[in-house]
This record gives C-alpha cells, structure tokens and sequence, in this order.
C-alpha cells in the first residue's frame, strides 16, 4: 500500500476524529444548557421565554468544504484536484487519479445537493467523431469510478467533447498530453 | 482580383502555362499576398494553391469571352471573367493546361474568326471561344463553343440566359461540359464545398462557422455560426439540405438545414453522443452514432415527420461504433468500430445484419467514404504514428496511401469520383488539400483565417437547366 493511500486514511480518520469533537461539544453545550435550567429565577409578574445563551464559546468552525466558486476542498482546505489525464488512445485511470477521485466521491456521497459534470477531451490526433467516443469513454471511466463509491447516478453526467475543445491549440507531444483529459464541473 | 497562386517548384517545372494574363499579371504580387498577407483579408474565400498536375494535360486555350462586362455580385469587384473562371476549373482539374491570353496570336469571338492554324502554331488541342451580352429585362445570355484544333471540329457548346447572380454558375458548367466533352468524364464544376472553419479555438472568444461555397472557393456564404464546436456536416443527396453535429446546447445534437430557407430542426438529442449523421442515397433516412445505450452504436432515422422511426444497426455493447457511410444502393452501411480492439473499417448488410471487416493494415482505419463506383473505398489510415488517407480497392484488397501532408482527416468525394478533398495541417493551421485519385493532381485551399476543417464535396447540382447550341 503506498503512502498516498496510508494518507488518504489518515485524512478520513481525522476528519471522523473531528466529526466525534463537534458532536461531543454539542452535546457539551446542551449540558450546561440543562444544569442552567434549574437555575433560572422565579417568574414574578410575567414569566416571559428566556433563551439561555450557551455559556460556552461557539463550536469553532467547520473547515469550508468548498471554495468560492463551489469546487470541493480536501479536510486539509485544499482544493481536490479536477482534471485526469489520460494516455494516447486510452481511457484508463491511474491509481494517483483514483485516490483523487475517492476524494470526490466523499464530498459528493456528503453533498447529495451537489451534481457533477464530467467532460471528456481528446488531443486533435484521430478522426474527429472517433475523438468524441474516445472523450465519452475517458468521461465515463470517471463516472464509473464515482457511482460506484456510492454517488448517486442522478449527481453526475458527462459529455464529451471530443477533440473539439483543447485545452493547449498547440500540436506538440506537450499540447497532446494537456488535452488527453476529463474534467469535473461542478454545479 | 482572383487570387491564384502556384508553388514555386511547379512554377519552375511547369511554367505559367495554366494562368490567364490578368493572373500572370497579378501573380508576382499575388504569391507574396497570399503567403504573407492572407490574414489581412478575413472575409477572403479560400485560395488555391496548385503544386502538382498531370505530366501530359490536354492543351487548352480559353479565350476571353466578347460582350457585355458581366458582374455576378455588387460592391468593388472585378468584373466576372468566364474565360477566368473556367481555365482555372479545368486548370484545378490538373488534367488541363490552359494558354495564357496574352499568348494567343487570336481573340475570336464568333464561329466565323476561329482560325485553327493560329491554334496549331500553339501547339493547342482545344480551344473555347463564346461572348455574353445583357438581355432587356437585364438577364444575361452567355454561349460558348468548344473545338477539336486538331480534327477542326466543334465538339460541344451551349448558350445559356440567366439572371445575372448566375453567370458564375454558367462559368461553371461550361468547364463541366468542356471536361466532360474531353475526358468522357462528368464534370464536377457546379459543385459545393461545406467545410467549417474555427477561429480562436480554445478561448472564450471561440467562433465556428459552417460554411458553403462554390468547388473553386468563391462566393463563401455562412451556414450556421456558434460560439461552440460544429462538425461533421453532411450533405443530402439532393444537395437541398445539409445535417451537422452541433455543441448549441452544450452537447452534442444533431442538426439538419436546408440551404435556401436557413430553416434548421434538430434531428437527434438523446443523452450521450449524438454523432456522425449521413444522408441515405434516397434523403430519406439518417444514420447516425449514438450513445443512448452507454455507447456508441449506429443508428439509422426516418427523417419523415417530426419524430421519426429510429432503428438501431449495431448492438456492441463495449465498443465505439461510430462514422457510418452509406453504400451507393442504401442496402448497407460502411463504419468504423473498435470492437477488435482497434478501430477497423466494416461493412454490414442491413437486411441480414451480416457484418464483414474491410482494413486490415495498420492499427488504425477510420472515416470510410466509398468512391461513386462502391469499389473504391478511402479512409483515414495510421501507419507508425502518421494520419494519412489511403484508397482500398475492395474487390483485390489492394491499399494505396493518397496523402503526404500532415494529420490528414475528413477525406470526402467528387460526386464523379475523379478528386478527394480532405483536411490537414501547414504551419500549425487547419487547410483543405484535394488529391486526385490517380494521386496525380494535388492542390490545397488555405484559409485567409482561422482553421478549416471538416471538407464535404457535394453531390452534383443541377443548377441551371442545360442550354442549347
């Protein structure tokens, strides 16, 4: 098992570590709500409702999940990765884009609010319509990856591009490789 | 000023021999133009650029029409030529070498002042006299006459009346009758080109544009505009109305336009990949690669009503099986799949679903379009890393390689079968090259801007009525 994977662990663990934090502090704070209660003075005239602030400081913040513009953070706050390259003529992803992509799948089995666009993208080599197959195969190796790590089919789609949208217009081996892609929108 | 260059090797090789005066004229200028100024003229046609022809053309003189200066179009533009139009299609045809004019000993206009010995000196085999004059409602009449120098025969001619905006297309189809006349060939003059051209591709600005134009790359008009990708324009076997995949909505949807009207339905929007549409022989029917299944498999649609039949021709669940053509008689359908691994060329029956693969050299065999004679079959070919388009003979499996450019796609077909047009790369932008079948005859048709792609030749157009002699 590589370190990647042991760090993966280790993220989830903390943040179940930290999910058990919030909900003891919660539970803290109803506490000391229920020792005031008794407490409380007599009513005199008119007993009006009284909400008892909590006397302890507000939980700290849950880490943001997402950025400003609505991408996914890592426990850490740093943004998961989004675009997967892929090999010439390929449609296979790498055990590095799977780990990522686990990353997602987490965000979005805890956002089920949340949906995905995957984008599937070819470099220019290879006729245009066989490209826009090969890209839907790239977008669906990405979908498959998520459904099944349990989200919903309904929270992603995918569309293919084909060639048709390069991310480099160049025509080097580089520009290849940048194009070779899917990416992950989210909406 | 008609735009027509050549390069430079076959301007050492083979001379001016093939541009009129007012081209040779203008081509020292021209050459530069076109090279290094292009851009500077966005709105400009395609150019072409012819580098190599037959070793013996048939000699041709086409002396300039007499009559009334004819002008097919308004603003600041040269009057129409016919001699022009026509030395340079059958100069295109690579199969002609045409005389510059102001080479000829002669100018006739009538019968009566052809003198063929003017023509023999100049070692001509054929020459095309005729004149145009303005008709009283401001039509136009334009006759031609073609003669054999050296049997002294007439050998074909016409006379047409047309509305102005149409003289081009009699220009046209006298270089269609004057080929056909020679080489026992349908001329494919009156033909179209759609294409689609992208300008900053890859940007927020991105535009791409379908287009149409004459074989010769004139009178350019727009098809359909969108700041997201087009491909894959089809032309229906009337040449009425074109199909086209189209990015619109964000995804892929197929489209189908008539051409006059501008009237445009969406033919196909299903989930997935909505791909690859072709026109069957008869118009009727649209086949197509669709993903709706999860992949890609063809499809062929009734295009009659608004939602017509869909019926499904392939069943691979783990493959793309995509680019379908249609053979000549509508009876089976030539695609690409990679259902042995690689992408390979079939062809399958659609009566009895019987399903044959077609290429078996290199890795990669994609985009088949069968020659009008459903023998000949050319498609994109890899070979060691390289895109080329090669031709197949399907009945002795033979395989040629037709191209040298780069990244070569989208081959598509004269509708006489003679020239193949196609898309590649120079200098890092998308052009369209033609190659004759024979391998022969090559010319390209850079663009002034942006990167063309996506060629399809028409099938033939019946544009005007014949005329008589």
């Amino acid at each position: 098992m590589s370190k990647l994977e042991h760090a993966s662990k280790r993220e989830r663990n903390m943040l179940n570590a930290f999910r058990a934090l919030s909900v003891g502090v919660l539970a803290a704070a109803a506490l000391v709500g229920c020792q005031s209660q008794p407490e409380a003075p007599m009513p005199e005239v008119e007993p009006a409702p009284q909400v008892v602030e909590p006397v302890t400081p507000p939980a700290p913040p849950a880490p943001p999940r997402e950025d400003a513009q609505g991408n996914p953070l890592d426990t850490g706050g740093n943004p998961i990765g989004r675009t997967f390259y892929f090999e010439f003529d390929q449609a296979r992803l790498s055990e590095r884009d799977l780990r990522v992509l686990a990353m997602h799948a987490d965000y979005l089995r805890d956002f089920r609010n949340r949906s995905v666009v995957i984008e599937g993208h070819c470099d220019e080599r290879g006729t245009r319509e066989y490209n826009l197959a090969l890209g839907e195969r790239r977008a669906q190796a990405v979908e498959r990856y998520l459904t099944s790590a349990g989200v919903r089919s309904t929270q992603v789609r995918t569309v293919s591009y084909g060639e048709e949208r390069p991310d480099d217009p160049g025509h080097s081996e580089g520009a290849w490789a940048k194009n070779r892609r899917a990416i992950l929108i989210y909406r | 000023m008609k735009r027509f260059a050549r390069s430079s090797t076959a301007l050492l090789r083979r001379g001016w021999r093939t541009a009129s005066n007012r081209q040779v004229a203008a081509l020292a200028a021209t050459v530069l133009a076109c090279w290094l100024a292009a851009s500077a003229t966005p709105s400009a046609a395609l150019e072409i650029v012819i580098s190599e022809g037959w070793e013996s053309p048939s000699r041709i003189a086409v002396v300039p029409f007499g009559g009334a200066p004819l002008r097919d179009r308004t603003g600041p533009v040269a009057p129409l030529e016919i001699a022009d139009v026509v030395s340079f299609d059958l100069a295109r045809s690579g199969q002609f070498d045409s005389l510059p004019s102001e080479r000829m000993l002669s100018y006739p206009t009538t019968v009566e002042e052809v003198l063929f010995r003017d023509w023999r000196i100049l070692d001509m085999d054929y020459v095309v006299i005729g004149r145009s004059w303005l008709e009283a409602n401001g039509a136009v009449t334009v006759l031609y006459y073609l003669f054999d120098v050296n049997t002294e025969r007439q050998i074909s001619a016409s006379r047409w009346t047309v509305p102005m905006a149409q003289a081009r297309d009699v220009a046209h189809l006298i270089s269609d009758q004057v080929y056909e006349a020679v080489t026992g060939i349908r001329g494919a003059f009156s033909t179209k080109l759609l294409y689609v051209v992208a300008q900053d591709q890859g940007t927020a600005n991105a535009v791409y544009r379908l287009l149409v134009a004459d074989s010769d790359g004139e009178r350019e008009r727009t098809v359909f505009q969108s700041p997201q990708p087009i491909l894959s324009p089809s032309w229906a076997p009337q040449a009425d109305r074109v199909a086209y995949v189209s990015f619109e909505t964000g995804r892929s949807t197929i489209i189908e336009q008539h051409l006059d009207s501008g009237a445009r339905r969406t033919v196909a929007e299903y989930p997935g990949i909505n791909g690859a549409p072709v026109f069957s022989p008869d118009g009727t029917q649209l086949a197509m690669s669709l993903s709706r299944d999860g992949n890609p498999e063809i499809y062929v649609k009734n295009l009659a009503g608004e939602n017509g039949e869909l019926r499904r021709i392939t069943r691979r669940p783990s493959a793309i099986d995509t680019e379908p053509v249609w053979s000549a008689d509508g009876n089976s359908l030539i695609y690409t799949s990679d259902r042995g691994g690689r992408p390979q060329i079939y062809r399958q029956d659609l009566a009895t679903s019987f399903v044959e693969r077609l290429t078996f050299q290199g890795d990669y065999n994609a985009r088949a379009r069968l020659l009008p004679n459903g023998r000949h079959l050319v498609y994109v070919h890899r070979n060691n890393g390289v895109y080329h388009i090669a031709w197949q003979d399907l009945e002795r499996d033979t395989v040629r390689v037709l191209t040298e450019t780069m990244l070569d796609e989208s081959p598509s077909l004269a509708p006489n079968g003679t020239m193949m047009i196609y898309a590649t790369q120079q200098g890092g932008k998308g052009i369209l090259a033609v190659v004759s079948i024979d391998g022969r005859v090559k010319y390209i048709l850079p663009s002034a801007s942006g990167d063309v792609r996506e060629p399809a030749w028409s099938p033939f157009i019946d544009v005007l009525p014949i005329g008589s002699g």
